[in-house]
């Protein structure tokens, strides 16, 4: 573009000294393509890869400080104990060897494992390789394992999982190239960092409408061209009321319900029996067989499979045997119709008045129904009908942790993808299409694990998808089995486990006492935890006898955590730019709609620490417990390490952890056999694979003959049956049945289990008070109060890092202007917020862009004086603060029944997932002082002592890597042109 | 030609990406190192040449945020180089890039002072004032790919909200979003003439509503209206049907 280089110039940058690598970013869980330019062991300059699917070329504000990352001082240098004779948690610790490291924990491990193997729990946070330790775990024989998707999105996850099949972010993506109205619910600045960003420019450069509904309106909302500022915990109601609008203005798509939906499928109605609310099938004592709708061509009952039946949407029909059904369309009409939900009837509960929200789905209805968008392509349906065209309703959504961390997330994300399907707007052009290896069959079929014995591999994957109480992980007393009460009675969808329920649970051994807790990347000491103060407490907790609760900790971590202060062992890991890495399609995919992807990372500088990525660490540890996926007959290990391990282990013949280049020359796609040179043509294609569907399967894949039958052949779905979305859910019925008594099967006991099964478990989306707030008195607590991270630190989980930190080193609360003024607030005032659990006091910042009935704050910003390095002065401890201290695990005392001997954990009823935004708080003026001591922020905690080997951190940093080139004004210029 | 930067108030963020990825190619480059003070301490900050100013517009529950990224608007009557005692600040002729030559610089501040865009940095530990390069150690790089040869800034702007060419080319990139999309000089009334340009938030038509449902007096009336409905959609599949 511009004119060679002028002769003038002088050459900057010595490119004969430079190298440059691909790799995969790991600065948050988006895992964008990079490129680094080395200039000898220093980073010259990360960028983002321009070819690559993800983030083509882009790259954040996280990817862009990477260089921070490797120079943080509060990297760990080597392994740790925790020394003896010393308290936990008072940072005494001393350094050990690789080798005795991992006698020590191979002998502890080999005892429990020999012994009682739920004795281990194993932990992950926010890592990205899910598949690899569930793999782990599942060989070690526990069934106490689970990431952090507990207090992530999980009920993101299973409310579209048990409903349309797939979901948001790593599941599905608006079609950012057809779409003409986008509407965004909740707090997104996560998932995903830069695709939502290139997605929400190529919108607002078509001139479609982006509706962004938040309670706060920062991040992408600041460019919304509309914003509905909702209260928090209330966007299912606002769901439900577009429903009921699209409803009575006959404005759904029937066709679509029809074909793609079990809306026509026919619901037993038979109040008080073992039956009632169950699917009529073909065979009722089979719980597999067809389906049955209601044919309009034979007036009678004919299989759902019969596709030439002409099945009824709606009606109530008797079968031969008198049994009265209906379709569950009929259902979910009768619900929605109802004045209940009618806009001028929530309108208040919600914030937003009721024109508003009627306009918006008349808008939704207008542009999906009014703007239709259809590409020329022929496709084939599951039935063999042959469609011209696909049709599309260009209405898209994005909803991510603002809906999911309220208790009553899971019905509140069924009652989003209900307007999805009302509008027709699934899997087709303009609307949210999934991502392979999505969409799934509903849901995927794999049950958690739930027998254990020494020794001996779990027979599946601990965790998994339940259909029927015959699923939970229960004993025969009706108790939990695992150490998190997953798939328990108290949380029976648990698809990613309860992390933030495992110490308490732990401590109070409830259900039992473990011997080990193994944690890998995840700050349970601190912001990870809810109640922060008293988990450090309990992670300190002794019993009688003078032994910890929690006998014995280890954690694996790359950087000085708060965590690693309250662990017995740690095990230093590597950076995300010093060690080979998958991310892979059987854990957490990174496909695009369009394309199945995976890609690896590969070491770009070698680490000048004492240090091993985890991922070796488990795979040797695992050989030396005897894995029998590790080891071969003769007890030697199978693999040669992690490489080794990735390219020839194979989940079943064919499919491995990376599904590019396999076969023998590298000539396969996503089945095949291993391929010995599989890195390096992942390394020669930019360190990712890319595998594109043809065009005739990009559209309706739940009923894309062509696309089912491909995916059956990938391994990526079981059969290539239809994928029918329940927009009613038999499975929810049996448990509510079970609750209700009358579920032939197992059923609860205790009375608080069998009311929370008749209550929550709707097989139909419904909204309610959020647990929580049930219990607090909003006169008392009258403020909402929840929180975000910002995008420059999103999943970016070693800050401080010293460039993101100039950004941002101290967190405020805020709060709309308006309420505060009229509160006699200032700006900058320090105020007491207080919470049914406990107090802390934090300074004030007003703002216009938030409900004025909520505050919030930036999280994770506060960090414990000698954390991450940080000096012990540093704002993020001095005036920082954590809202977590105001959360309790567990629900406050019912002030009904005034019984606390049933406080269940604080999390959505049906999933688990943690519930942190069901927040309720007062706020007062902390008393005026001018005392300098009195500016800082309460609870303050003691220092956490430096650990062996820590260098100190820098005063002054002036990074650089390679030479300065200066470009100099020639003194002609000056004499000639002067002060120019 | 006249080297600048475009960049559009409609689609930034304000995530800041172009800010960090400023901080980290010109920290290693041409001006580099751009010195951190207690980058872990009680009051970090350091040397940028472009920082995010984010802004509320009106009162609630109206209010707009913006996101305003600044940095060397290189203006074609530069005040921070009118002011420069030592002749270290210019204007190069053949681009418009406003530099400063770190040989010449003896670090007095005057040229922060006159700029009233906050685009020009001490740094304390070289002595020298510190700025917006446009990348200048990129963009003639005949060693790089030639997309790449831009300011690291606009490369990596997820939102693609920044665009870099010659105000000079009428065809030019940053020239026809100026045209189409009435780009304008932050603060004219300084009369610096500055080249880079920021395009205002698009005034999206408003999208039409479906006309509501006609209800009929009968339904209108009935005492169960969900049930008059429902009963309305099953007559019509049969109808359908017949």
């Amino acid at each position: 573009m511009l004119e060679p280089m002028s002769p003038q110039l002088p050459k900057f940058e010595d490119h004969a000294a430079q190298t440059v690598k691909t790799t995969t970013c790991y600065m948050c869980a988006c895992r964008c393509g990079i490129k680094v330019t080395l200039e000898g062991e220093k980073i010259r300059f990360i960028q983002g890869n321009p070819d690559h699917p993800i983030n083509k070329g882009v790259l954040c504000a996280k990817g862009n400080a990477g260089i921070m990352k490797q120079m943080s001082p509060a990297k760990l240098t080597q392994p740790l104990i925790r020394k003896k004779g010393s308290e936990r948690g008072s940072g005494e610790f001393e350094p050990i060897s690789w080798d005795d490291a991992l006698d020590l924990l191979t002998e502890r491990l080999r005892h429990i494992r020999a012994t009682d193997p739920r004795k281990l729990a194993y932990f992950t946070g926010r890592d990205q390789m899910q598949a690899l330790t569930g793999f782990w775990a599942s060989q070690f024989g526990t069934i106490n394992w689970s990431a952090h998707g507990g207090f992530c999105s999980v009920n993101m996850a299973a409310g579209g999982l048990y409903m349309i099949g797939q979901s948001f972010w790593e599941f599905g993506d608006p079609d950012w190239e057809h779409a003409k109205y986008f509407m965004m619910w909740g707090v997104a600045e996560d998932h995903a960092s830069n695709p939502i960003k290139i997605g929400i420019e190529k919108l607002k450069r078509r001139g479609s409408k982006f509706v962004s509904i938040n309670p706060v309106r920062t991040g992408y909302q600041a460019v919304a061209d509309e914003w509905i500022g909702i209260k928090p915990g209330t966007d299912g109601l606002l769901a439900l009321s577009f429903a009921h609008v699209l409803l009575k203005n006959d404005l759904f798509d029937k066709d679509f319900l029809l074909r793609y939906t079990n809306g026509p499928q026919l619901v037993i109605c038979a109040p008080g029996q073992a039956n009632d609310g169950l699917l009529l099938r073909a065979d009722a004592t089979d719980d597999k067989s067809d389906t049955q709708v209601w044919s309009l061509k034979s007036q009678s009952i004919q299989p759902w499979s019969d596709v030439h039946c002409e099945p009824a949407l709606f009606g109530e029909y008797q079968t031969a045997d008198g049994v009265t059904v209906k379709t569950a369309m009929t259902l979910l009409a009768e619900r929605y119709l109802s004045e209940e939900y009618a806009p001028q009837n929530i309108a208040d509960k919600i914030g937003v008045d009721a024109d508003t929200i009627e306009r918006l789905a008349l808008e939704m209805a207008h542009v999906a129904f009014r703007e239709t968008v259809e590409i020329d392509t022929p496709w084939t349906d599951w039935a063999g009908r042959e469609h011209k065209s696909f049709i599309g309703r260009p209405v898209a959504m994005h909803a991510m942790r603002g809906v999911s961390a309220h208790s009553n997330g899971f019905q509140t994300c069924r009652a989003i993808h209900l307007v999805q399907v009302l509008l027709g707007a699934i899997d087709c052009p303009g609307g949210h299409l999934a991502k392979p290896p999505f969409p799934r069959h509903l849901p995927p079929p794999i049950k958690p694990a739930t027998e254990m014995a020494p020794n001996t591999p779990l027979s599946g994957p601990p965790l998994g998808f339940p259909t029927a109480p015959e699923d939970l992980a229960i004993d025969a007393n009706g108790d939990p089995l695992r150490i998190d009460k997953a798939y328990s009675w108290e949380a029976p969808i648990a698809n990613h486990g309860l992390m933030h329920m495992v110490i308490k649970n732990a401590v109070n051994e409830d259900p039992y006492a473990i011997d080990t807790l193994m944690l890998f990347m995840a700050n349970m000491a601190w912001n990870s935890s809810m109640n922060t103060a008293q988990t450090q407490d309990m992670l300190r907790q002794k019993g009688e006898d003078g032994e910890y609760k929690i006998p014995f900790i280890v954690t694996c971590d790359a950087f000085n955590s708060e965590m690693v202060q309250y662990s017995d062992l740690v095990l230093p890991d590597t950076t995300y730019l010093e060690r080979f890495d998958t991310i892979s399609l059987l854990d957490r995919p990174i496909s695009e709609p369009h394309s199945a992807c995976d890609s690896i990372r590969q070491p770009i500088l070698t680490p000048d620490r004492d240090v091993r990525p985890w991922q070796e660490v488990m795979l040797e540890v695992g050989a030396r417990l005897g894995f029998p996926a590790l080891v071969k007959d003769d007890g030697q290990p199978k693999y040669q390490g992690y490489q080794d391990f990735i390219v020839n282990w194979e989940k079943s013949p064919g499919i491995g952890f990376l599904s590019g280049y396999r076969g023998e020359h590298g000539e396969k796609s996503l089945v095949g056999e291993p391929n010995q040179n599989q890195w390096q043509d992942y390394i020669d294609n930019g360190c990712f694979f890319e595998y594109e569907i043809p065009p005739h399967q990009r559209y309706y894949r739940f009923a894309n003959k062509d696309y089912l039958q491909w995916a059956k052949s990938v391994g990526f779905n079981g059969h290539d049956g239809p994928i029918v979305m329940e927009l009613y859910s038999e499975t929810l019925q049996k448990f509510k049945l079970a609750g209700q008594g009358l579920y032939d099967g197992p059923q609860p006991v205790k009375a608080v289990d069998k009311q929370r099964m008749a209550e929550y478990f709707d097989p139909m989306p419904f909204w309610y008070l959020p647990l929580e707030q049930q219990r607090i008195s909003s006169e008392e607590y009258p403020f909402f109060a929840v929180n975000q991270r910002p995008m420059f630190m999103y999943h970016s989980w070693d800050s401080q890092n010293a460039w993101l930190r100039q950004i941002m080193a101290q967190n405020y609360l805020y709060m709309n202007r308006k309420r505060a003024e009229s509160l006699g607030f200032t700006d900058l005032q320090w105020v007491w917020v207080e919470s049914h659990n406990g107090k802390i006091k934090v300074q004030l910042k007003l703002m216009e862009g938030v409900n004025s009935d909520t505050v919030w704050t930036w999280n994770a910003i506060a960090k414990q004086r000698g954390a991450w390095g940080l000096s012990d002065n540093a704002p993020e401890s001095t005036l920082g603060f954590l809202m977590n201290h105001l959360i309790s695990e567990t629900l406050p005392t019912d002030p009904a029944t005034g019984d606390h001997s049933e406080n269940k954990s604080n999390s959505d009823p049906i999933t688990g997932q943690a519930a942190w935004y069901d927040l309720r708080v007062k706020i007062s003026h902390a008393v005026a002082s001018d005392a300098k001591t009195d500016e800082q922020s309460l609870p303050q905690f003691e220092p956490l002592k430096p650990l062996p080997g820590q260098a100190p951190s820098p005063e002054v940093m002036r990074y650089s890597a390679g030479r300065q080139v200066n470009l100099k004004r020639s003194f002609k210029d000056t004499i000639l042109r002067g002060f120019k | 030609m006249k080297l600048g930067l475009v960049i559009d108030l409609d689609t930034c963020v304000g995530c800041h990406a172009c800010a960090v990825a400023c901080k980290q190619w010109n920290t290693s480059g041409t001006s580099g190192p751009l010195s951190d003070y207690e980058p872990y301490g009680a009051e970090p900050s350091g040397v940028w040449f472009n920082r995010i100013r984010h802004y509320e517009v009106d009162d609630y529950p109206n209010n707009k945020t913006i996101n305003a990224p600044m940095s060397c608007m290189h203006c074609e009557d530069a005040a921070c180089v009118t002011v420069c005692p030592t002749g270290a600040s210019y204007k190069r002729p053949e681009d418009g890039i406003v530099l400063i030559d770190q040989d010449k610089c003896m670090g007095c501040n005057y040229c922060s002072w006159a700029c009233p865009y906050g685009a020009r940095e001490l740094d304390r530990e070289s002595g020298t004032m510190k700025k917006c390069t446009l990348c200048v150690d990129r963009i003639y790089d005949e060693n790089l790919p030639e997309a790449e040869r831009q300011p690291v800034c606009v490369l990596t702007c997820p939102s693609h909200a920044r665009f870099f060419g010659d105000f000079d080319d009428p065809d030019s990139e940053v020239s026809k979003q100026v045209r189409q999309r009435s780009g304008y000089s932050m603060m004219p009334e300084q009369g610096y003439q500055p080249t880079n340009k920021y395009l205002p938030p698009r005034q999206q038509p408003a999208v039409e509503t479906h006309k509501p449902r006609q209800v009929s007096r009968e339904e209108h009336s009935a005492e169960d209206k969900p049930m008059a409905q429902i009963q309305r959609w099953i007559a019509q599949q049969l109808k359908r049907q017949a």
